[in-house]
């Protein structure tokens, strides 16, 4: 069951456009960065708008089945390769019928402690909805929320937040 | 301990018409008034008996250094240097020199003497106006020798009280959440102190991840979230006995706890289906009552002091903003307006003012704002800080301070700081290891 979430349209339309912009003036300025002092490279992530597509943190549940996806700040919204990485861990669940899952949510630090658990609780169940329009049944899958408690990243940039914003999918049993 | 306590007034306090010094806290107070705290004088017997019971050489002085340590915090007093006092202070407890102490520029002066008294400890002082050379008011005090810092807080409490006229926040605690660790795998544990520092002790072992500890109202019982057994939970922890239990049973997290002002109900976020509303539970008859009913996240409940409204924080809006609603859910206002994203609201204990997180361009500030909305004043600016509590007498707000890592993710901390609601003053709040999530009591005697 989807839920119903309402928004101001205008304001949220206005807000991702300021978004889109401010982000691909961080791009350019991380770009020239980069370009600035070569040496310092150390990170092979990328992000597109501000989710995370690198593979730095990335474990797999199976071969070829990332067990992780990733958020924009304050979304909780699938991008296409999320829905592509749970695509393909809903086929390896489907293959391991005795599996169980805790899909693990969590928010990035720049958000208040409260708000950032609900905010992980409800993007781990956007994984665990999209798991379950693909044949898994609702009792292998729990959730839990870490909010920011538990980054994979302790940095304080733009990437490592991407990073941060994830729903993990872990085996249980 | 309250109930060891005896107060007892030597003298009616005479209140008259003739101008008495006082302190307006209204206002940040750059010119914090000149006060003498005159070490409490003790006689030889006495001196012997505390140090054999206490370990310490003068109690006296130990107490007057509490005394003169509150003051220096609460940013409205100047303690003077000792070494300039001329008068020795068991005479300056009998009858003070005025001269003497108006020569140091001296304006209020603090003098008394510690008695040792059938096991007992027994401290008396006097307040002293040294411009209109009158006291101003004398207390005495019986309580066990192990009170002691507590004494030299009441006897704050009592200045304050007295110089500026609102209630003092001296005699309280400050329960926390004391950090270790690598900031991907931070252990945390519950821990309670004296406001000044003192006293700290942590109250679970950092087996579990626990967050955001809140007192109830008779500062004896502490709710949290505890992640024990991997189950994010509300608990309920009686800090005498350190009993704990689960509040409620719900199917999922529960967090974002605080008690209803009487004491009687935890109110809560309850998360489900990645939706979260706000419930409270009755602690007597244990039930539960769902207050809102959102497709949206609804978190951070608190009471006004009075009981009929709650605010909270919601993105009904699209984002985290502010709102409040009458107690039984209805009537819910949105309150918040200001360009950014709000969260954290609390009530004041005052009721006159909610204070509130706000992000805004990458950054993080502390402010208060009118229950309406109107007036909103931002008090501190900082790449990340958030969680305001109240001293129990609504003007100084203590919250807790994030670092930002460097380029290879070291140097992280957190801390705690309290800043008056003035916006002045603002002092980082010393633990033994790194803080979050503080939570103030009330006043522990009254």
């Amino acid at each position: 069951m989807k839920k119903l979430r309402i928004r101001n349209i205008d304001q949220g339309a206005i807000m991702k456009l300021n978004k889109i912009l401010k982000n691909t003036l961080l791009l350019v300025a991380a770009c020239i960065a980069l370009s600035a002092c070569a040496t310092s490279k150390k990170s092979t992530g990328q992000m597109q708008g501000d989710v995370y597509t690198g593979k730095d943190t990335v474990e797999y549940l199976a071969s070829g089945v990332p067990d992780r996806v990733f958020f924009a700040t304050n979304e909780s919204v699938l991008t296409t390769a999320s829905r592509e990485t749970l695509r393909k861990q809903a086929a390896w669940l489907r293959k391991n019928s005795d599996v169980t899952v805790v899909l693990e949510g969590h928010a990035d630090e720049r958000g208040t402690r409260e708000y950032n658990l609900a905010l992980g609780e409800r993007r781990a169940n956007a994984a665990k909805d999209y798991l379950m329009t693909y044949g898994i049944s609702s009792d292998r899958i729990s959730v839990l929320s870490y909010g920011k408690e538990r980054p994979v990243d302790s940095g304080s940039n733009p990437l490592a937040w991407s990073k941060n914003r994830r729903s993990v999918t872990v085996k249980a049993n | 301990m309250k109930k060891f306590f005896y107060l007892i007034l030597i003298f009616v306090i005479p209140i008259k018409a003739f101008a008495l010094i006082e302190v307006d806290i209204t206002r940040g107070n750059l010119n914090p008034l000149p006060i003498a705290v005159s070490p409490l004088s003790i006689d030889d017997n006495s001196k012997k008996n505390f140090e054999k019971i206490l370990k310490k050489k003068n109690i006296g002085s130990e107490i007057s250094s509490v005394v003169e340590n509150n003051l220096k915090i609460s940013g409205l007093f100047n303690p003077l240097n000792k070494d300039a006092f001329l008068q020795a202070p068991e005479i300056a407890n009998l009858k003070p020199r005025f001269e003497d102490w108006n020569l140091i520029k001296a304006q209020a002066l603090i003098t008394g003497k510690v008695n040792y008294v059938d096991e007992k400890l027994r401290v008396e002082f006097r307040l002293w106006d040294v411009l209109a050379g009158k006291e101003m008011m004398a207390l005495a005090f019986t309580t066990v020798p192990n009170n002691w810092r507590r004494v030299g807080h009441i006897i704050t409490d009592k200045v304050y009280e007295r110089l500026t006229g609102e209630k003092g926040y001296f005699d309280t605690r400050i329960i926390y959440v004391a950090e270790e660790g690598p900031k991907t795998k931070r252990i945390k544990k519950l821990a309670i102190m004296d406001q000044d520092g003192a006293n700290n002790k942590f109250l679970t072992l950092g087996n579990e991840l626990v967050l955001t500890p809140r007192f109830n109202p008779t500062s004896q019982m502490v709710t949290y979230l505890s992640y024990f057994r991997n189950l994010p939970r509300v608990y309920l922890l009686d800090i005498e006995t350190g009993m704990q239990e689960v509040v409620g049973d719900f199917p999922g997290m529960t967090f974002a706890p605080r008690f209803s002002p009487d004491g009687k109900k935890i109110i809560m976020s309850f998360a489900k289906d990645g939706n979260s509303d706000i419930y409270t539970m009755d602690l007597e008859n244990r039930i539960v009552e769902k207050i809102t009913n959102h497709p949206s996240i609804d978190t951070s409940p608190s009471y006004s002091p009075d009981g009929k409204y709650i605010c909270f924080n919601s993105d009904r809006s699209g984002y985290q903003q502010i709102y409040v609603m009458k107690s039984d859910g209805s009537n819910v206002k949105r309150i918040s307006f200001g360009k950014g994203l709000y969260g954290t609201p609390v009530w004041s204990p005052r009721g006159d003012l909610i204070a509130f997180t706000k992000l805004h361009k990458g950054k993080f500030y502390i402010g208060v704002m009118r229950t309406d909305g109107s007036g909103e004043r931002l008090l501190t600016e900082n790449y990340y800080q958030e969680a305001p509590s109240w001293s129990p007498n609504g003007r100084v707000l203590i919250f807790y301070r994030e670092t930002k890592t460097n380029d290879k993710g070291e140097g992280f901390s957190a801390k705690l700081w309290s800043i008056d609601l003035t916006g002045y003053n603002e002092r980082l709040v010393k633990t033994p290891v790194d803080a979050s999530d503080p939570s103030w009591s009330s006043l522990l005697s009254n």
